[in-house]
């Protein structure tokens, strides 16, 4: 149990650094800081062109934010298996020796 | 790893290379955007790349040769670079950036080999998501898969070495990594794109403030998330630690003995 409490606490540390911006800047856009740095950089040179477009962007904001849920997903889905399988074989190797 | 894999996974490199040879405008992938990099420093940052991949694939090979039950563990490090890319999380200054999650692998099986998951992590969000670039590849490689594990690798190493615990070494090397590839991408910006009065050190600083600033709770989420990850598996995972304890000690040969010790 000491286990879950630890990283219960840290989760709950995570959580507070990643939703207390929403009510410590409530006016904020919440823009991705890489599309600040494109302003900054027209800024400081109006000339500079992109001389590549990407082949493939994003139809619209619902398609973009599903393919970052399904990295997600396909991430933590394995991070997960591994921990569970981890856990399986660490209790299986456990209840020999017992 | 079975010699099938591995002639799948070389496949692989081989396709991206071809791939880099058919488009050669377009060499590169991340934190930069697509066509943000003029021509000459985008090639600069992918020639700089080449050499930590191949020195990463070459440890991947040697780690997964030597224990193949490492095999796994290997994928989860790098599955939680890939979700922690996908998260882009407010901060405190008002915009949103993403945590790299290159620290966890980085610790555990050495900052080359996270070169590569980097770079495959970045491939991904270019060609899927338009996010970062194809031709901006090697600079955010140079970034996220190297500057960042190299950097998470040694702090991890030199507070080991100073005897701090090591819930600190993790939290103070993945931190730390996260927030030096951002200033990382910052200078690579200043470089490219010097201000009309100040030159590079004054975009420099102007680059900095918004992805370096941003960065830091974001950075202390990434060390949080990795010490839990590490906590689980110092747990469950008590062999296959080992086994990587002896690795990252350096020399491949003291790794039997430890092993077998």
């Amino acid at each position: 149990m000491k286990l879950v409490i630890k990283n219960g606490l840290l989760l709950v540390v995570v959580i507070i650094l990643a939703f207390s911006p929403l009510f410590l800047a409530r006016e904020a856009e919440f823009a991705g800081a890489d599309a600040q740095a494109e302003e900054a950089i027209s800024t400081l040179n109006s000339n500079y062109e992109p001389w590549f477009a990407p082949f493939w962007e994003p139809p619209s904001g619902e398609v973009e934010s599903f393919l970052f849920a399904l990295q997600a997903v396909i991430g933590s889905g394995f991070v997960f298996y591994y921990l569970g399988y981890a856990k399986g074989k660490y209790n299986a190797e456990k209840s020999k020796k017992a | 790893m079975r010699p099938g894999k591995i002639k799948n996974i070389c496949l692989l490199f081989v396709y991206i290379t071809c791939l880099f040879m058919v488009f050669p405008n377009s060499v590169l992938a991340m934190h930069i955007m697509e066509g943000f990099l003029p021509f000459n420093w985008a090639a600069f940052w992918m020639v700089v790349m080449i050499p930590f991949v191949i020195l990463g694939l070459r440890s991947i090979k040697k780690t997964v040769a030597l224990h193949p039950s490492l095999k796994m563990l290997l994928g989860m490090a790098g599955a939680f670079a890939f979700v922690l890319s996908a998260m882009k999380i407010p901060s405190v200054t008002g915009s949103c950036s993403h945590p790299t999650g290159v620290g966890l692998g980085a610790i555990l099986f050495g900052p080359t080999a996270m070169t590569v998951l980097g770079m495959i992590v970045l491939i991904f969000q270019a060609i899927l998501l338009a996010h970062g670039g194809l031709t901006t590849l090697g600079a955010n490689t140079f970034s996220m898969g190297i500057v960042g594990p190299f950097t998470s690798y040694g702090v991890y190493k030199g507070l080991q070495k100073l005897g701090a615990p090591r819930w600190l070494s993790v939290f103070a090397g993945a931190m730390l990594g996260n927030l030096l590839t951002y200033v990382t991408t910052s200078v690579q910006l200043g470089l490219a794109f010097p201000a009309a009065d100040g030159g590079m050190t004054a975009s420099i600083l102007k680059f900095m403030s918004i992805f370096a600033v941003t960065q830091v709770p974001l950075a202390v989420s990434e060390g949080v998330l990795t010490v839990l990850i590490i906590n689980i598996l110092s747990v469950y995972s008590q062999k296959e630690l080992q086994l990587l304890a002896a690795f990252t000690n350096g020399k491949i040969t003291a790794v039997n003995q430890e092993a077998k010790a």
